[in-house]
């Protein structure tokens, strides 16, 4: 989000409620990643740890940004106002997503599927009927979404695909049944 | 709960401590974690006014990932010990966490009687309905078909139906969650701590190493479509068509808590010590 429109500089009370979501959004995204890149290194999987951090930092800094252009003197509480329909926000990834055994590809296929479904989340706002300045910011920010997803797909290009049976452990941690 | 204290809020984050969880990845106990973490900032506490106490099993590590006082007991000890402790130092938050195994086998019999006394604890149980630390054996919740090399055309035996078994013992706040929903679960803990007496929380917990297919469970679980209930009697209507996968509270006793044990004291510690021997 780059520019700022008159409308949106209002900060009118539906602006701000939906911006909380957008932070949320970023937040939780970024949060989870962290959280993933904890359970990674705690596996030794490192390059997969690593990469769960960068992905974690780039969400933080959307969440930054968002939070520079509100200015707000405290992050409002979430209204019922632009809720999404699942338990977690769009673009949190599950948490049952990881395989201690993962690669990379895997983790940009989980981000992939995270960008999309907030940009997914951002196009559903703007094509609603929700207040002008709203629709805007939501239309950008699916525009944002977007782009992220094209740069994972072209980070995805450039990663070794997992060959088949990457997941087969000679030493596992479970009995076979 | 005791009153929050007045120093400036604390964040989820301030609840964790340095030693970083060594569940398998993609374990629905991490979550369990953040949603306690997350509780307990909401509700304005602070780590020395709480305690973790726990039993045996992969979500009784949760003590050693927060920065609260901590005790990781016995098997199926937890309870007796969280409500000792909570009798002595009533002024402490005290949350104790379980499993299935721990929780509903090993410490069956100390969840009947904690719920009955009403002492005022938390206890939340991490159900995945399977021994996930000692490699898959059944455990009290695990389905009778569910067949493993362990339990070869499974164990043929009824499960054991936890929140019918602590209505029916006295709890005084019954909520199901799932770990999925770490905001949610959050939010069902937040509410079982400030609701006196005994509040139990299982939550729907999957291990993703021994129970795969339990990541269905996502799709499974849904909100529960009544509001809570203080009338006993149609809690347990409610439980008699529940599939297990109603999500929310289903029960908000009135029952007021236990507080006498500290009070009818009469001996000092020196006292008591001086009774003891080697």
């Amino acid at each position: 989000m780059t520019s700022t429109t008159p409308a949106r500089t209002e900060q009118s009370y539906e602006y701000s409620e939906f911006m909380a979501r957008a932070y949320a959004i970023e937040l939780e995204a970024a949060e989870r990643y962290a959280q993933f890149a904890e359970q990674m290194d705690e596996h030794n999987n490192r390059a997969v740890a690593a990469l769960f951090r960068k992905l974690s930092g780039f969400e933080a800094l959307h969440a930054q940004r968002i939070l520079q252009e509100m200015a707000w003197p405290s992050v409002p509480a979430l209204t019922p106002a632009y809720a999404w329909e699942s338990a977690e926000a769009p673009e949190t990834a599950p948490f049952d997503s990881l395989h201690y055994l993962m690669q990379p590809w895997h983790a940009l296929e989980i981000a992939l599927r995270c960008e999309l479904q907030a940009q997914k989340y951002f196009e559903s706002i703007a094509a609603g009927d929700a207040p002008p300045s709203v629709r805007q910011a939501a239309r950008e920010l699916a525009q944002e979404e977007a782009e992220h997803a094209a740069l994972i797909r072209e980070w995805m290009s450039k990663v070794p695909q997992p060959a088949e049976g990457w997941d087969e452990d000679p030493d596992p941690p479970r009995m076979s049944e | 709960m005791n009153a929050p204290m007045t120093a400036a809020a604390l964040a989820a984050k301030d609840f964790k401590s340095d030693y970083k969880p060594v569940w398998c990845p993609g374990c629905g106990d991490y979550s369990v974690l953040s949603a306690i973490t997350k509780a307990l900032a909401t509700l304005g506490l602070r780590p020395e006014n709480v305690a973790v106490v726990s039993g045996i099993g992969c979500s009784s590590r949760i003590p050693a990932y927060t920065t609260c006082y901590g005790f990781h007991g016995v098997h199926g000890r937890a309870l007796p010990a969280a409500t000792g402790l909570k009798a002595a130092r009533p002024d402490l938050t005290v949350l104790v966490a379980s499993g299935d195994g721990d929780g509903y086998s090993i410490g069956g019999n100390h969840f009947l009687h904690a719920c009955r006394r009403n002492v005022d604890l938390t206890y939340i149980v991490m159900d995945n309905h399977v021994y996930g630390m000692t490699k898959g054996q059944p455990s009290p919740t695990t389905e009778p078909d569910w067949s493993s090399k362990l339990a070869p055309g499974g164990t043929g035996l009824r499960e054991f139906h936890p929140l019918v078994i602590a209505l029916a013992s006295g709890a005084n706040y019954i909520a199901r969650g799932f770990s999925g929903d770490p905001n949610g679960c959050a939010a069902l803990i937040a509410e079982a701590v400030r609701h006196p007496g005994f509040s139990f929380v299982e939550i729907l917990s999957p291990c993703v190493t021994f129970r795969p297919e339990q990541r269905e469970w996502k799709q499974a679980v849904r909100p529960s479509p009544v509001e809570p209930t203080e009338d006993p009697a149609r809690a347990a209507r409610r439980l008699m068509t529940d599939d297990g996968f109603n999500i929310g509270v289903l029960f908000k006793g009135i029952r007021p808590a236990f507080s006498g044990a500290a009070a009818q004291a009469t001996h000092a510690v020196a006292d008591l010590e001086a009774g003891f021997s080697l």
